[in-house]
């Protein structure tokens, strides 16, 4: 089960117009963990995850996704090992219908038909939206979208899930849903997220980019209690950690 | 036409697309044979036709109704009627004065009969263009076209343009608004700020381009696309294009609007 | 400016259907050999990004009145001209769909006039020979608004031809042509202006996108060569089939029927449908119009214009009541369909 290890070495990478979006990043992350990668705005976060899938190519450094390095020649491979959700599903859904695109995978990677039938219709299933599935994407709610853009990529069979803010822009029922539904994912799980309340459902492990560097890698518990550390990277406490504007008391769990 | 009554209009031809009857299960390649042998026909006709023309709207009445298109919607839109065509069809009485049909003292000129005929052809060719949508739905009429011979690289540009289409009008919507909520009387609706709100949304759409293309790499796009539309061309589609056909031939060939006349002259007279 | 499907006749529609069906198997053979697949979103998405943009208008300065970007040179320019043309085929034919813009027959004509014209005509011939080798933003601008204004002049001049060779208006060709072209050199002036502002905007922001689609097309002599070529064979057979139809014969489905059946008199005289019908239509032709008649050798068929005075008004009426009858039978038709049980 080597296949879920995800291994950065001191990873860098400079833009073309000469910004340093990952100064030096590495961290291990091993069959099962579930990670968040948390930062403020312009830390390195969605470039560090381009880097995963290999969209982008470090200007420094290395990845290791299961045994393979990754380079041109494993791309294929590592493309399957990683199912990549995008932050806005309307980038993630481009086919005519629901259906089409939970096939988009399956199919380029070669299989044949009865089998990518079998694996749109479990897919779907999985996230609970095989009634869409002759739908087109842009009927869709954003929680209905956002399930249908995992599902597109759990057809794939990936071992690692990278998901960028699996949240964003859901109405509190959609994204409890959600929360649910990922927390019974049994793949290695990597978010980036700006719902620390989420972070502290989901992750046991939580990584802090700041300026391109890894800042903490850490329990996610130590680092949200860590106020020093929250304000260097422009962080606050998860809202269910603060105390109660009301009666002032905590609501710490630990 | 504002964008958002525009946008509306383009989401309700869309949503007509998942009717579930007769005439929206049959086969696309059926559909758009008939359309398109349809408007060649109405084309076909002399540009002093009218009488002959006015049996072809049974088509348009047949289709929306077994098709349960809201009519008032289709009407409405092929009334409005492009303002190119009007103004082309309105030289026709200038230059044509010669009279041609006497209804007692009162004369017509051919000018005027073949101006209206042009108004009767555009709502028949885009009332049909419109119901072809209405009851088959862009996707599938991609599809249909791409089995008879249409390039690939067409389909898939037109299927992408028309998802993305849902996407960037709202987009464009919600800038245009932006703008009209700030700009106070006309000013600030200029060519500088038009420029640089539509350079703002092309250079937004061209990131979208880039994260999509990520999304499809992240996915093992190689080149190649895949649906799953299957069609089979049945009896019932069969039956379809060749009622449809022999029909148009035969209005096209014998005025049915002339011998209902004719019959009921010949009855008073 | 999109011809339209009323002011056609069935020989110049399906002429400039071929005519466009030919560029689109080209581009698209053009697209999926030397092109890189990242084009493929940025395509779709930028055809929708044209839809977008034409919504939102802006005021054209001095007249108070307002107007949209047409967009197709803009593509060119970003996209160059094989992925342009496409992409304006794509929106053209989404506008004949779901706007009524045109209609589906006048779409070849429309994919010729804007697409062809633009991406074929314009983008290699005008603006890449003013931009010439060593581009520079002065030269840029004069491209640009040189292109535009002659696209839009070449594109009314082709919608002016084809409503011409189809008959259908009686505008005489020369004032058709005085009211089509000076209309559209102040809107080629405006497009020019604008999509100068729009490139001029994203080569501030982003100029590696323009720098690409300059690199990606090193304007070669070749494929200029053989889209003139196929131009002008288009243009030949288009010029040829088009002026011996609008000679020999005005009804093209007639003409098709003929060549279908493989003979030019369909039917002995006397005998068969064919003729009962012509005799229907001669005896009951509610306007004087085209229709068949044997010429005493009886050789072929002759196209004869019947003498407008022959019209009798007994006639006139029962045609006018017909189409009355006809229309009412149309309606009670959709009327008693509609309340049908679903079937």
């Amino acid at each position: 089960m080597s296949h879920h290890i995800i291994d950065v070495k001191n990873l860098k990478h400079t833009y073309a117009d000469g910004t340093a979006a990952l100064r030096d990043v590495s961290f291990r992350i091993t069959h099962g963990e579930s990670v968040a990668i948390i930062g403020a705005n312009g830390a390195g976060k969605s470039t560090l995850l381009m880097h995963l899938n290999g969209y982008l190519a470090p200007t420094s450094g290395e990845i290791r996704i299961g045994d393979f390095p990754l380079t041109k020649s494993t791309l294929p491979e590592i493309r399957r090992t990683v199912g990549m959700v995008f932050q806005d599903p309307d980038d993630q859904l481009f086919m005519p219908t629901v259906h089409d695109d939970v096939a988009f995978g399956p199919f380029n990677l070669g299989l044949p038909g009865e089998e990518v039938e079998q694996r749109v219709n479990e897919a779907l299933e999985q996230v609970g939206a095989a009634h869409l599935a002759d739908k087109p994407p842009y009927h869709l709610s954003g929680g209905e979208k956002k399930r249908v853009a995992i599902a597109t990529v759990l057809s794939m069979t990936p071992d690692i899930l990278v998901m960028d803010e699996p949240t964003s822009g859901l109405d509190p029922y959609a994204r409890r849903r959600l929360i649910s539904l990922l927390r019974d994912f049994r793949h290695t799980k990597i978010f980036t997220s700006h719902d620390l309340d989420m972070v502290m459902d989901l992750c046991e492990r939580s990584i802090v980019l700041h300026e391109g560097k890894v800042r903490a890698d850490g329990p996610t518990m130590e680092i949200f209690r860590d106020e020093i550390l929250l304000a260097e990277c422009r962080l606050e406490k998860p809202l269910s950690m603060q105390g109660c504007p009301v009666c002032g008391r905590g609501r710490c769990r630990s | 036409m504002g964008i958002d009554e525009s946008f509306r209009g383009l989401r309700l031809l869309d949503q007509l697309a998942f009717g579930e009857t007769a005439v929206h299960r049959l086969d696309p390649r059926a559909k758009v044979l008939v359309t398109l042998i349809y408007v060649v026909t109405v084309i076909s006709f002399g540009k002093y036709d009218l009488s002959a023309l006015i049996p072809f709207f049974i088509f348009p009445a047949v289709m929306i109704s077994v098709g349960k298109l809201p009519a008032g919607f289709v009407t409405r839109k092929i009334l409005l009627l492009s303002p190119f065509v009007l103004m082309v069809g309105i030289f026709n009485p200038i230059f044509d004065r010669e009279t041609l049909v006497r209804i007692g003292p009162i004369g017509i000129s051919g000018g005027w009969i073949s101006c209206t005929s042009i108004v009767v052809r555009t709502m028949l060719t885009l009332g049909a263009a419109l119901i072809l949508v209405g009851v088959t739905g862009l996707p599938a009429i991609c599809s249909a076209l791409e089995k008879m011979g249409m390039p690939r690289v067409l389909a898939v540009q037109i299927l992408f343009l028309y998802r993305y289409l849902f996407v960037l009008a709202e987009e464009s919507g919600r800038v245009s608004k932006a703008r009209e909520m700030r700009s106070f009387g006309r000013r600030g609706l200029g060519m500088q700020t038009f420029s640089s709100l539509v350079g703002h949304l092309l250079l937004r759409t061209w990131q979208r381009a880039e994260r999509v293309h990520m999304a499809m790499l992240a996915r093992g796009f190689n080149g190649e696309f895949h649906t799953r539309k299957e069609f089979d061309f049945g009896l019932r589609d069969l039956l379809f294009l060749f009622g449809w056909t022999a029909l148009f031939i035969s209005l096209r060939f014998w005025n049915l609007s002339q011998f209902l006349g004719d019959l009921l002259t010949g009855i008073f007279s | 400016m999109h011809m339209a499907d009323a002011l056609l006749s069935p020989a110049v529609g399906g002429t400039m259907w071929a005519v466009s069906a030919g560029m689109i198997a080209y581009s698209s053979a053009k697209i999926r050999t030397g092109l890189d697949e990242k084009k493929v979103p940025l395509m779709g998405v930028l055809g929708a990004f044209l839809f977008a943009a034409q919504m939102i208008n802006f005021t054209i300065p001095a007249t108070g009145s307002s107007g949209h970007l047409g967009g197709g040179l803009l593509l060119a320019i970003l996209l160059g001209p094989h992925a342009a043309f496409l992409t304006i085929a794509s929106v053209l034919i989404v506008q004949a769909m779901f706007f009524a813009d045109g209609g589906l027959l006048a779409l070849g004509c429309n994919i010729f006039n804007m697409g062809f014209v633009t991406a074929y005509l314009v983008y290699p011939l005008v603006y890449r020979k003013i931009l010439g080798r060593d581009p520079n933003q002065g030269r840029m601008a004069l491209a640009i608004m040189v292109s535009a204004i002659v696209g839009l002049q070449l594109g009314p001049f082709g919608v002016v031809l084809e409503t011409h060779f189809s008959g259908i208006s009686e505008l005489p060709f020369k004032t058709f042509l005085l009211l089509m072209q000076p209309i559209h050199l102040p809107i080629g002036i405006v497009e020019g202006l604008v999509t100068l502002a729009v490139v001029s905007f994203v080569y501030k922001a982003r100029p590696e996108i323009l720098q690409a689609a300059l690199d990606a097309h090193p304007i070669g002599l070749h494929p200029v060569r053989n889209v003139l070529l196929s131009f002008l064979a288009a243009a030949i057979v288009t010029g040829g089939i088009v002026s011996w139809y609008a000679s020999e014969n005005p009804d093209g489905l007639e003409w098709a029927i003929a060549r279908v059946t493989g003979k030019d008199d369909l039917q002995e005289p006397g005998k068969g449908v064919y003729s009962m019908m012509a005799a229907i239509q001669q005896s009951t032709a509610f306007l004087p119009d085209y229709s068949f008649r044997k010429t005493a050798s009886g050789e072929r068929p002759e196209i004869i214009k019947q003498n407008p005075a022959s019209g009798k008004v007994g006639t006139s009426i029962s045609g006018i009541l017909g189409a009355l009858i006809t229309l009412v039978i149309v309606f009670v038709t959709g009327f008693v369909l509609r309340r049908r049980p679903a079937t």
